[in-house]
Order: C-alpha cells, then structure tokens, then sequence
C-alpha cells in the first residue's frame, strides 16, 4: 500500500465508523444534515475539490464532477423532502471503496506481473586492475569487457564464458525449471541466474542489446498495441458517459413535465432522483479497467511460461486461431540427425554400429556426425586404414583388416551387392564387410518428445486444421504427420513456396475470425512468419532474428508451449468477453430498473462499485493458468 | 521519432483521456498511453521540438485530468 492508499482507507474507515454511529443518534433537522456532512466531507472532500476544477477545465463529464451532482442532488433531495442523507454519503464513501480498491487491485497486479518478468539485472562486477571486484552501471560496460558473475547472481549482459563452470537456473527466460550446465566457451545470455559456480564472462553484446533488457523492453511495448477489444471498450466508455448524462437531464425534466401537464400532479422529486441514479451508474471505470488489466495479466502470465507476446492485439488474434502451419524441421523434429534404427544380419547389432563408426570416423558430413554420436568409444585402440570417400555414395575404408564399405544404394550398386530394403523412414547406410551384406544403420531427424501431444492439445483447444510444411521429402514428411496426427502436409517446398502455401491458406479460410498461425524456429522463415496472422518464433532465446520477426516468441524449443499460448489466449478473451458482457450488462438493467423506479441508489452503487470490483477479480484470474 | 514517457495516473479511464489530450497536442503524430506499464509512448511529428511539445502534452493532459503527471 502507498502513502495515499493508506490516508484514503483511513479516510474509508473514519467516514464508515460515523455513519454507524450517527445510525444510533436520534436527531433531526438541520442537525442531522450538519452530522452527516462530516462524514461526507471527509470522504469526499477531494472529490468536490476536483469536480470543481473539472468545471474550470470544461471538462462536463468528468467522474468527480458526476460524483458530485449525484450526491449533492441527494442530499438537496433530502433536505427538501424525505430528510434522508444516508444514500448521498453512502454513495460518496461506495464510490471511495471502489476507487480505493481499484488503486489497490491495481497496483498488486501490476507489481505481481512485473515480478513475474524481474529479470532485470540491476549491476554488473568488472575487475579494478587491483584484483577485487567492482560494481558498475551494466550500461557503463563495453563490449569485450570481461564480467564475473557470482553464484546467485543474473549476468547481467550476454556473453561468452572465458572461465570457470556453472549451472544457470534459465527459468525467468524460458519457464523451464531445470537448470542448465554451461562451461568454458558457451554462449550465455542474460537474465540467466548463475547457480554455484564463478564465471567470468567476456561480453559480446552492449546492455541495451542484450537478452534481458530486450526482453523487458518487448513486454513494456506489448501493453501499448491495444487489442480490438480494448479499442472497443474505450470507444464504447467515451459514448456511454455521456450519453447516460443526456439521459438523465432528459429523464429529470420531460417526465414530470408531461406528468404534470396530463394529471397536474407535481412529480419532481422523484424524477430527479431518478436522474440521480443514473448519474451514480455513469461512471465507465469497471469497464475500461477490467479490459486492459486481463490482457496484461495475460501477457505476464505467458511470460512466466517463457513466451513472450509482443501485444495484447496478438493476444487476441492467437485466441482466434483456427489454422496452424509448422516448419517441420527444428519445430516438430529436433532437426539433428540420430541414429534411430540398427538392422543387422549375421553379426551383432553393437558390431554393425561399431564398424561403421570407424569407416566414417575421419569424415565431417552430418551423417557421419551422427555415427560418431551413436558409437561414443571410437578411440578402442581398432586400426582404421586406406579411408577412400565416394562423394554421392559412401565411405570405403579397412577396419581391423577387414574391408568395409558404408553408403547407400548406389553404392551397393557399385558394389553388385543386393541391400535389403528397410520399412523405417529416414536415410539407409547399408553396411558391407568383406564383400557381404551385414546389415543396414537408419539415420533420421528425431521428432521432438512433446510433439505429439502439442498437437493434440492444439486440437482441444479450438484449432481445426494443423498443416505441416517442410523442404524435406515426401516420404519423410508423411511419416512425420502421421504419427503426429496432423491433418495435411506439403513436402519439397522451398522457402519462397512456404509463402505461396500459406497465401493459398487464406484463401481457403473460412470465416474472417478464423486466424492462421505459423509456427517456424525464425531463421530462414521470416517472410511466413511476416505473412501469418500470427507468427510464431522458437527458441527465441538470443536469437535477435527471431524474436524481430515473430509476433510470438517461445524462449525455448518445446512445440508444447504452443498450446499453452493459446491456451492463456483463449482463456485470457473468455475473461474479457465476461467482463465487457458482465460490466455493460448489468449497468443497462440497473439503468433501465432506475428509470422505471424500481432500483434505489444502492442498486446504482452496485452497478458502479460491485461490478467494478467483481470486473477487477475476474481479469486477475487471467495470471493463472496451468502448464498443460 | 518516438519516445517513452513514465507517467502516473490512478484511473484507466483517466488514462483514455490523457491518451486523448496528447494525440490532439501539436506536433505529436501519436500516442498511446498504457495504464497498467504506466507509460505513455509519443510519436513526435517530423521536425517538432521534443520538449516543448511534450510540455504541452503535460499541459493538456493537466487540463482533462488534474490527478496525473507526466515525468519528462
């Protein structure tokens, strides 16, 4: 609570004591009107105070000023007719709550969301030149300046590490809980919390470029590229005020007049009255906050996952996806290659791989990285000999004095060596050992382990149509989609076709709401990602190209982040249709029970205060949202 | 050029109107103001004085809301 939230809750709680005890003290007259001006004053002092420069300002509709005609008209009311003043300080001191609690409401989400995105590093350690360390300004560094960064402590700019080995804990990045182990020579990046070890950190990046503060300047941006939504809700409050106002003037004067015309009974004070509920009922505030407040609460909530959405109009485009299109490779598959299957005959499985490790041993294709990878003791003391590469088929070479020859089938063809054809999907290094068939080694892109069940909860939640592109074959990708379950698949396209598929998506949407996404790892598809609705970017974690590109950034690789965003999307506009329909709706019905007489100044205080405050509760529920 | 502003304003719709005040200032081509950051971002018009314009954004945001400030 801040100093002036603590002075107006005394100020709440004196007013309130007052109008309990002067409940019990049995006065009339000028009297009572003279003690229930003490707790109206003190409540609302400030109130009329400001309705009084909103006159000098020409400023007719404003709040206080509204405030003010309201209860001012209800105590004239009182003094004039039914001697009641209870409504007039109760509406003042209702009002007071609300703006009371709001303030509060307010200010505890806003600090909860910016904690949930503290990664601000607030000094960097730089060494003197006498050997002990200093605190400077991270801004005052400059790049290749070497940092040291103690356990416990955020690096505070990005780097590379020269010395020392360490845990970093990445979770205020990327949401993932479990640490990750850096030595001599990573890339580390800012923001990361450094667990026990020392590191010094050569600096590759000036502050204001780093990971951390491009991060926070992205979050601070988002709440600045208003939604749909909130551009109707502030739109919709600039009519409303006023228009309630029109009415009611117009309903304290022309009913009793008609009245009076017809029956010549003398109506006044009813109506006016009446006008005065409205007036209590005219202020927007429950509307334009509760807007705003989900879709930041939202957006905190998404980046305490590690996603980052770079406004709440996207918040609100990302609800409304219907269509998904992913990158295959490096989205759905980790896009390095393993060996993912081992068929021998006639020597063992262990064998087959070990030998082939070795005839690929001096090679740097990707293919034989991934042998070398499969096989991890290649230094075993075996001799490898007369190593012959044969670009477009294989490697020949003499292991341990046999002769060996790994490749593929044109190189089985060279060799007149019939291979036996495998069902696994991927590529096929057949395996030849003096002159005979020993068995094949299956290399494949490893589809990534949440892949599945990301698509699956995609599905569940709204998305029809799930469409994979990939410059990769045919024969890969129709694997690939089908044990992901996806819907339809394009395979052999360049970058430049992605586009044309994607164009081609548009035009085979089916309604103006129903938003395509592209989901790519942001390197080379920046012009799909431009061109979706929504573009999604992985692994956004110190990569500039994407997190420039993407409306969406995921900080790290997990395809399930996908469905988390739009499940914090979905969730996040169902909390704000509830409050714009919830808000408007029950101010309508208490405007139109007022009119008719039916509803009294606390109905109107409700329809202010209460909506409010249940508005404000709802849209917090915005920051909650489980992982799965 | 656009530049970002801290501000502080204790209510959204408040908010809405200095939002309004700082659009219809001269020399700002547009602005937007986020209550929840507290931030208000200007787009100065080409060839603008920056603080002079942005006094007047403070002036004007005075005028429709007398509970705000504008930290230049």
């Amino acid at each position: 609570m801040n100093k002036k939230q603590k002075k107006n809750l005394i100020r709440i709680i004196v007013s309130a004591a007052l109008m309990i005890i002067l409940h019990f003290v049995p006065v009339e007259g000028l009297i009572k009107l003279v003690l229930y001006m003490i707790p109206y004053l003190i409540i609302g002092y400030d109130i009329l105070i400001k309705a009084g420069k909103g006159i000098i300002n020409k400023q007719p509709f404003d709040e206080c000023l509204l405030m003010a005609i309201a209860t001012i008209g209800a105590i004239i009311l009182g003094i004039i007719g039914s001697g009641d003043y209870v409504e007039a300080v109760a509406v003042m001191l209702f009002y007071q709550i609300g703006e009371w609690f709001q303030s509060y409401a307010v200010g505890k989400s806003r600090k909860n969301i910016t904690d949930l995105m503290d990664i601000r590093p607030d000094y960097a350690n730089i060494d003197d030149g006498n050997g002990s360390l200093e605190k400077v300004d991270p801004d005052d560094v400059e790049v290749g300046t070497v940092i040291t960064v103690k356990p416990g402590e955020k690096i505070p700019i990005d780097g590379i590490i020269e010395e020392g080995t360490s845990t970093l804990n990445t979770a205020a990045l990327t949401g993932e809980s479990l640490p990750r182990d850096v030595v001599k020579g990573d890339e580390v990046i800012s923001g990361c919390v450094n667990i026990n070890g020392v590191l010094r950190i050569r600096t590759t990046k000036e502050f204001d470029e780093s990971t951390a503060s491009k991060i926070l300047e992205l979050i601070e941006e988002a709440s600045t590229r208003k939604s749909r939504s909130e551009d109707f809700i502030t739109r919709f409050a600039r009519i409303y005020t006023p228009a309630v106002v029109f009415s009611a003037l117009a309903l304290a004067i022309i009913p009793p007049i008609a009245i009076m015309l017809i029956s010549g009974n003398i109506t006044f004070g009813t109506w006016i009255y009446r006008a005065l509920i409205f007036l209590v009922i005219s202020c927007p505030c429950a509307l334009v906050i509760s807007i705003p407040l989900s879709f930041f609460a939202g957006i905190g909530s998404a980046s305490s996952h590690g996603i980052l959405v770079k406004g709440s109009s996207f918040l609100e485009l990302l609800s409304q996806t219907k269509t998904i299109v992913f990158d295959k490779t490096g989205t759905l598959t980790r896009g390095t290659f393993e060996v993912t299957a081992i068929h021998p005959q006639k020597i063992d499985a262990k064998h087959l791989l070990h030998m082939a490790a070795h005839v690929e041993r001096y090679s740097s294709h990707p293919i034989a990285m991934s042998l070398k990878e499969a096989y991890k003791d290649e230094n075993d003391g075996c001799s490898v000999e007369n190593v012959e590469e044969i670009p477009g088929r294989g490697i020949k070479a003499t292991v341990n004095g046999h002769a060996l020859a790994v490749g593929n089938e044109k190189m089985m063809a060279d060799l007149d060596i019939t291979p036996k054809k495998c069902h696994k999907v991927g590529t096929t290094l057949h395996v030849v050992m003096d002159n005979e068939y020993v068995g094949h080694i299956v290399i494949s892109d490893v589809i990534k382990e949440h892949s599945k069940e990301a698509i699956a909860a995609l599905k569940a939640n709204g998305v029809e149509r799930a469409v994979m592109l990939t410059g990769d074959s045919e024969e890969v990708a129709k694997d690939v989609a089908e044990t992901l379950g996806l819907d339809e698949y394009h395979a052999g396209l360049l970058p430049g076709d992605k586009v044309e598929r994607v164009e081609k998506l548009f035009k085979e949407k089916t309604g103006e709401d129903a938003k395509i996404a592209f989901v790519g790892d942001g390197i080379n598809d920046a012009p799909v990602l431009t061109r979706a609705d929504i573009g999604i970017a992985m692994g956004g974690m110190g990569s500039d190209a994407a997190i420039e590109a993407a409306d969406v950034v995921l900080m790290d690789d997990d395809p399930l982040k996908i469905a988390t965003a739009l499940k914090i999307s979905r969730k996040c506009l169902r909390i704000v249709k509830e409050n714009i329909w919830f808000a408007i709706g029950v101010k309508l019905i208490c405007l139109l029970l007022g009119a008719v007489g039916i509803a009294n100044m606390w109905v109107a205080i409700f329809a202010d205060v209460g909506v409010m405050v249940i508005a404000v509760l709802n849209a917090i529920r915005c920051l909650h949202v489980s992982k799965r | 050029m656009k530049k970002s502003y801290k501000i502080d304003v204790d209510c959204a719709n408040c908010a809405d109107k200095m939002e309004q005040a700082a659009k219809a200032t001269d020399g700002v081509k547009d602005a937007t103001v986020s209550f929840m950051t507290l931030k208000m971002k200007v787009e100065f018009e080409e060839g603008a004085d920056e603080k002079t314009v942005m006094e007047a954004v403070r002036a004007n945001c005075k005028k429709v809301e007398d509970d705000c400030e504008v930290f230049l």
